[in-house]
């Protein structure tokens, strides 16, 4: 069995350590994928469990049950159901807390009625002695009839044990079932059941119908007969209430033999802690003083490592620029990758720093208790409370934050997260904003103490989540979808973060934006060079025609290579297609250039800044210094003999990116989560035509 | 008779036998057992969701699914 990988599925409880245990057995020899079929993120990792053996562990979602409620959940479901035989694990290691055990010996117990070798590691065993709490293992071992490891995952104890135990459960035979549901309920019913198919343990067959999911080794004739018993469906929901009152008979026949718990022995740490954070008027207070601590982060200390990576790209282009050859290649490299790259990897601090946060609220259990705050308020506008966590997260990116919808099971209030999700102010549109604040709003002191442009900025974050605030009440009061609201949360005790899993976390949902947004704005940028560095012919004779023309005659050489830069510029393929939808928004303000970075920046918002960078670079000459931001200054509006950036102008471009769904990478990500185009095509036409009216109007007024 | 959702704050019930039908399913295998004792902790803000800690599980749910939730209190 040397050199073959034993694959173990990790499963528990959220909250029970699962994936502190997973990231101690596998180190940094991990990756994440995705689940075939299905979108979720699925984090495997090698784990070395001797010096001839080894096992590839899957880390899947946290659940209570393996009835699935949300989509997180189902993965459980689909992975023992074995959907598919390269993926059905050989081992299940299920993860328990010393302290619910009751609880978590429920999950134990179904995952060990599908006969799948199992072993069990209870968790947080160094909490133990604290709380009064005394196990018999050995008898619990034979109760269970399995192998039974007490770890302590924070502080590395009985891996090794847990390690060992995965070995010898494989070497083993085949599990045996520890309830049996078949006898106790109505053993005609299952006996019925069981006949159906030979290659199904009972509680799989039972699973299949009580959970509609049928995997592929089922035939048809077996899938039809199975469909037979879904008739009853009042008879099946009483089964499964029964099932499940019997197995905690079970549990806690079980555990009246072998766990004790000394009540005078528990701390009352977290009673008092409740008492303040859920509180009705701290509990705001406090949840506010901490929003306002990540985004003051984001944007003060994210700006020192931001700045620093702009100018190490800066300097990368330039350096690309003196040491190759002049050539087609050195341009594709310096104007269109290293921008491209720098592009992405400027945001990286913003995101980890949003996400730290994130992962250490979450770690702590405080991010239970947000939802139960917000709970009741989020429903008033079609969401709820766990709709708070993407929300926050959207205001780095919406990818992770349209991911972390899964764990709501409302189908309707999830949708509604989704769809709103966007308007959140994420860190694609800061740049746009700061350039554009910086060209229009004057760097003055309000009251000797606020700055304006600082406040201006604040507004538009304001404006973003009110917006997405309104809209998920207009969606609520306007989409009919018919969706059983069922809520619940299990409020975990406090606890201090694992630096190792608050770091993986940070480590992978940075990796997750920069490969996933990075892919597409990088691929972007290649082609807007290549659409600005090609052309008609009038584009290739340039040179000839601008010396030609008649003002160009007496041109200092100079003046003259400008001239044919931008006269290049305006007959690419690009500038063509800024002339040509320049009619649709020069009502809002704009012209070819700007229409340019609109239609570039409809695959992400910050492409808008770089498209500009481009524009405004290729029409000047090499050598030319003056930044981005000065161009832009310097630009003139030829009819009007007014700057191009003005204030009407600086406004509705403002208003234009804080309601259009500018990113290809977040279209993709709710196509994949909703199934279907139709949500993805509802959200870029209404946003963009949001934007288009909000724009339309806001410059009509102010000019 | 008195059901979850008319707890006060500090109140402690028993989750009566005859209303198990109308138990979620979710809500069961969190821990919530005819005969279990239920204790109410916390009410969020505007009366919803409440925070109840039964059978050792500490959970959150909304008034409504509370309010379906038979118990017998101990007076």
């Amino acid at each position: 069995m040397a050199n073959k990988h034993i694959k173990v599925a990790l499963i528990g409880n959220p909250n029970t350590g699962k994936t502190l245990l997973f990231n101690q057995l596998t180190g940094l020899n991990q990756k994440v994928g995705n689940y075939p079929g299905v979108t979720v993120d699925k984090k495997e990792g090698l784990s070395k469990l001797s010096s001839t053996q080894t096992a590839i562990i899957t880390d899947l979602p946290g659940t209570y049950s393996i009835n699935p409620t949300s989509m997180d959940e189902s993965i459980v479901l689909k992975t023992l159901l074995k959907k598919d035989i390269k993926e059905s694990p050989d081992v299940i290691l299920v993860v328990a807390d010393i302290e619910n055990l009751k609880r978590n010996l429920l999950l134990f117990s179904q995952i060990k009625d599908l006969e799948i070798p199992t072993v069990l590691a209870i968790n947080m065993v160094d909490q133990m002695h604290k709380k009064g709490i005394s196990i018999d293992v050995s008898v619990l071992k034979e109760e269970l009839n399995t192998e039974v490891i007490l770890i302590s995952a924070k502080k590395n104890e009985g891996i090794k044990e847990v390690k060992e135990a995965i070995i010898r459960c494989h070497v083993a035979a085949k599990a045996s079932p520890l309830c049996g549901i078949n006898h106790k309920i109505d053993p005609d019913y299952f006996a019925k059941l069981k006949e159906i198919s030979p290659n199904h343990t009972l509680y799989e067959l039972w699973l299949m119908i009580t959970q509609n999911n049928f995997p592929e080794t089922i035939t048809a004739s077996e899938k039809a007969a199975l469909l037979s018993f879904k008739q009853d469906i009042s008879k099946l929901k009483k089964y499964q209430h029964k099932e499940t009152i019997y197995r905690y008979q079970e549990i806690n026949r079980i555990l009246k033999k072998t766990y004790l718990v000394d009540k005078s022995k528990a701390s009352d740490v977290r009673s008092k802690l409740d008492k303040i954070f859920t509180h009705k008027i701290f509990g705001y207070i406090i949840f506010f003083l901490i929003l306002l601590v990540i985004f003051q982060s984001i944007f003060d200390w994210a700006s020192v490592p931001m700045d620093f990576i702009d100018g190490l790209f800066a300097h990368f282009s330039e350096l690309a620029k003196e040491a190759l050859p002049v050539g087609v290649f050195t341009d594709l490299l310096t104007d269109g990758i290293i921008p491209g790259i720098g592009g992405v990897v400027i945001f990286i601090p913003q995101i980890a720093i949003l996400f730290l946060f994130i992962a250490i609220l979450e770690e702590t259990g405080y991010m239970s208790r947000v939802v139960f705050l917000m709970d009741k308020i989020m429903r008033r506008f079609g969401m709820n409370g766990k709709s708070v966590i993407p929300l926050i997260s959207g205001t780095a990116c919406a990818i992770p934050a349209i991911m972390a919808t899964r764990t709501i099971g409302n189908w309707k209030e999830r949708l509604i997260t989704i769809l709103v999700v966007p308007f959140t102010t994420c860190s694609a549109r800061l740049p746009v904003y700061a350039i554009l604040i910086a060209l229009i709003i004057p760097d003055t002191k309000i009251f000797g103490l606020l700055n304006l442009q600082g406040l201006v900025l604040l507004s538009l974050y304001a404006l973003g989540f009110g917006t997405a605030i309104l809209a998920g009440y207009i969606l609520h009061k306007t989409l009919n979808i018919n969706s059983k609201s069922f809520f619940v949360i299990e409020m975990p005790n406090y606890k201090i973060p694992s630096f190792k899993n608050v770091f993986f976390e940070v480590v992978e949902k940075t990796k997750a934006f920069v490969f996933g947004a990075g892919k597409i704005i990088l691929a972007l940028s290649i082609v807007l060079w290549f659409l600005a560095s090609n052309g008609s012919s009038d584009f290739k004779n340039a040179e000839k025609n601008v010396t030609n023309m008649e003002v160009s005659k007496n041109l200092p050489s100079e003046e003259l290579d400008k001239k044919i830069a931008s006269y290049k510029l305006e007959n690419s393929y690009i500038g063509m297609l800024g002339k040509s939808i320049e009619p649709v928004i020069k009502p809002l303000g704009y012209d070819w250039k700007i229409a340019i970075a609109l239609i570039t920046s409809f695959a992400a918002r910050e492409v808008f800044v770089g498209t500009l960078a481009t524009i405004y670079s290729v029409e000047a000459n090499d050598d030319d210094v003056t930044t981005i931001k000065q161009k832009m200054a310097s630009e003139m509006n030829p009819e009007t003999g007014e700057k191009r950036f003005n204030f009407p102008v600086g406004m509705s471009l403002l208003i234009f990116y804080a309601f259009a769904m500018q990113c290809m990478a977040t279209l993709a990500i709710v196509k994949k989560e909703t199934k279907t185009w139709k949500w993805p095509l509802i959200q870029l036409v209404s946003m963009g035509l949001l934007a288009y009216v909000s724009s339309l109007i806001i410059y009509q007024i102010l000019s | 008779m008195s059901t979850i959702a008319s707890l006060q704050i500090g109140e402690i019930g028993y989750i009566s036998e005859e209303t198990l039908d109308s138990i979620p399913l979710k809500l069961l295998e969190m821990g919530c057992l005819p005969g279990a004792e239920v204790q109410l902790i916390q009410i969020a803000p505007l009366n919803d969701p409440i925070y109840i800690c039964v059978n050792g599980s500490h959970l959150a749910i909304r008034t409504e699914t509370a309010a379906q939730i038979k118990i017998l209190k101990s007076e």
